[in-house]
């Protein structure tokens, strides 16, 4: 321990940290997406992963192919994806809600490998490099303890924002109290007059798109890759057995947490900063089954 | 997973005619098939017929879906290979260290994963997975990314030359049937039926008084310790362990050649790995193409033919007799 103390070097623990930190925004945007589509589709969506891929994906294509900067890709792109996602589930998932919640999951991997599959033929798995950070966001600032880059500060806020938006809208708003009561009861809520196969279809998009607009985020500071969803979508799914499904901000708040967690230890422990959330998940299965946020079902 | 099923036997009945001829009919066929196909393919196909036969034990007839075989698999490849290179110890000793691999390890993944339901216990497993592959690309043990290459099949009991490919294919041969033996045994079992029941109605047995957890944990168990016989008796015919079949690509693997031959029958899996190790051979020219294919195969089973090939033969049958 005292070895460890000494070793203690601020920059590079609060580098590890923000490191930390960025990877805990992309996973609380993602688990907010599965959270949102598994309350009113009852679907894991594996595919979730593929989507944040194609987002990324997505805007550098609109890069090289059209000279179309970040903060047109950054709308353009998640458009794109959600259209593909609503689609998606027009023409497959609607035809097996009434099976088994099993099946959702497994149609949904045949998605995904599907397009990571046709990604990974056409762009190899080495990757691309997006290198269209906007002008505002070059450089950096020394904050005294640590030097942030100004486009790492930009992603940590405006991951929170869209965390925090999407809290509002689903739980302050008409629309959203809709979408909570047709999760609860979807044919109460259609006899009301209201049409809930369109609400759903509406929210998969919307789950698809906040992942693409994760993916784009993600594209200056990663290598855009086709394998960058799977990698992932399965660390995703330990945070989301770690928060629970049942609460939004409980996914928001697993999703940084266990980035700060997976920094932290790779500052200290570098050999298991890949394995530290999966450990963490164990833990909270011996000691809370049903997840931190999550209600005994 | 309870409309998943394909076979619905009466308990306590023993094995059925069209079950006793099939049986006769696979082995009879498995007996001959070295003098008319490549040993090695054939061998392929048992090892991966073992594997989603085990895996068939948790789906097919517990309704649990596992999202992490490739590490029961692939460890017991790596600790089967280990002890057969590194100890120097004779192969069926480091077949059997495969087997305790799988059963140690699906253990501790049932003791964890079976504190959720449904769609988590598929996540959880599928984490814990990868915490497994996370550990394997760590680890000195598994070579890193060569994985163990070169392990020698060594003589069998101490007699008979593995190095001999027909040798090698009878050994993997007898290993199939006691693995699928006892699958077999089991799922016709009193405990068989018990787990029927769970998959069926899981409150509904909990109320008749089973402790439903304590069959879901043996069979997970067992399921997982026949996955590492298979996973072990895989590097020891292609004298190989590697990172490959501990990933989550595998553990995808598995769940479509059971999906593929039929969730919930005895052969379905059987069937699968067959159909499966064809269409990759067939499609090796075609690269990566292979993960298209596959994601097509389950987007296509899920939404048309969900009992998989034997499955929808047994209906077809049925409608017909």
């Amino acid at each position: 321990m005292l070895q460890i103390l000494q070793h203690i070097s601020a920059p590079a623990l609060f580098g590890q940290l923000l490191l930390g930190l960025i990877n805990g925004a992309f996973y609380a945007m993602l688990s907010l997406g599965l959270a949102v589509i598994f309350g009113l589709l009852n679907i894991i969506n594996f595919a979730h992963g593929a989507l944040y891929m194609t987002g990324a994906f997505g805007a550098w294509l609109l890069l090289e192919k059209l000279g179309i900067g970040y903060w047109p890709a950054l709308i353009i792109s998640p458009l794109i994806i959600g259209c593909f996602g609503m689609a998606m589930e027009r023409l497959l998932l609607k035809r097996i809600y009434k099976l088994d919640h099993l099946y959702g999951l497994l149609l949904t991997f045949g998605v995904a490998l599907i397009i990571e599959g046709v990604f990974r033929n056409i762009y190899g798995v080495s990757g691309e490099a997006y290198d269209a950070t906007p002008d505002l966001f070059r450089g950096g600032v020394n904050l005294g303890f640590m030097y942030l880059p100004l486009y790492r500060g930009w992603v940590v806020v405006a991951s929170l924002v869209i965390c925090l938006g999407t809290w509002f809208a689903i739980e302050r708003t008409k629309l959203g109290a809709y979408l909570r009561a047709a999760t609860e009861n979807p044919q109460l809520v259609q006899a009301f007059g209201i049409n809930v196969p369109r609400m759903i279809t509406l929210t998969y998009g919307f789950g698809a798109a906040l992942a693409a607009m994760a993916g784009v985020m993600a594209a200056p500071i990663l290598h855009v890759n086709p394998i960058m969803g799977s990698d992932i979508i399965i660390v995703v799914f330990a945070v989301v057995v770690i928060g629970g499904m049942g609460s939004i901000l409980g996914a928001v708040i697993s999703g940084f947490g266990l980035g700060i967690v997976e920094g932290l230890t790779k500052y200290l422990y570098p050999e298991a900063s890949t394995t530290v959330i999966f450990v963490v998940m164990a833990i909270v299965l011996l000691v809370k089954p049903a997840g931190l946020f999550g209600k005994a079902s | 997973m309870a409309d998943m099923t394909a076979s619905r036997a009466a308990p306590g009945e023993g094995i059925s005619l069209t079950n006793k001829l099939v049986l006769a009919a696979l082995l009879a066929l498995l007996l001959v098939a070295p003098a008319l196909v490549y040993p090695i393919a054939l061998m392929k196909v048992l090892c991966f017929a073992l594997f989603a036969c085990a895996f068939n034990l948790v789906l097919g007839y517990t309704g649990l879906l596992s999202f992490g075989h490739a590490a029961f698999f692939g460890w017991a490849a790596y600790i089967g290979a280990h002890v057969i290179k590194v100890w120097g110890l004779p192969p069926e000793l480091g077949i059997l260290a495969g087997t305790a691999t799988g059963a140690v390890l699906g253990l501790g993944f049932g003791w964890l994963a079976i504190r959720r339901q449904g769609i988590y216990f598929a996540m959880v497993t599928l984490a814990l997975a990868q915490m497994m592959y996370f550990v394997a690309l760590e680890v000195p043990l598994t070579g890193g990314e060569d994985g163990i290459q070169a392990v020698p099949r060594g003589l069998l009991f101490g007699l008979i030359d593995l190095s001999q490919p027909y040798a090698m294919y009878y050994t993997v041969l007898a290993i199939f049937l006691i693995g699928f033996g006892i699958i077999y045994r089991t799922i016709h079992s009193p405990f068989g039926q018990v787990l029927k029941a769970i998959r069926e109605n899981e409150p509904r047995a909990i109320s008749l008084g089973y402790k439903v957890d304590q069959y879901k944990l043996l069979a997970f168990t067992l399921s997982a310790a026949l996955a590492g016989l298979a996973g072990a008796t895989k590097a020891v015919v292609f004298q190989l362990a590697s990172l490959t079949d501990v990933t989550w690509q595998m553990s995808g693997e598995v769940v479509l050649i059971t999906l593929l031959g039929g969730v919930g029958t005895v052969f379905g899996p059987v069937v699968g790995a067959a159909i499966w190790v064809l269409l990759e051979t067939y499609l090796s020219g075609v690269g990566s193409w292979v993960t298209v294919i596959q994601g097509t195969i389950f987007v296509i089973v899920v939404l048309t033919f969900r009992k998989g090939v034997v499955g929808e033969i047994g209906e077809l049958l049925r409608r017909r007799g």
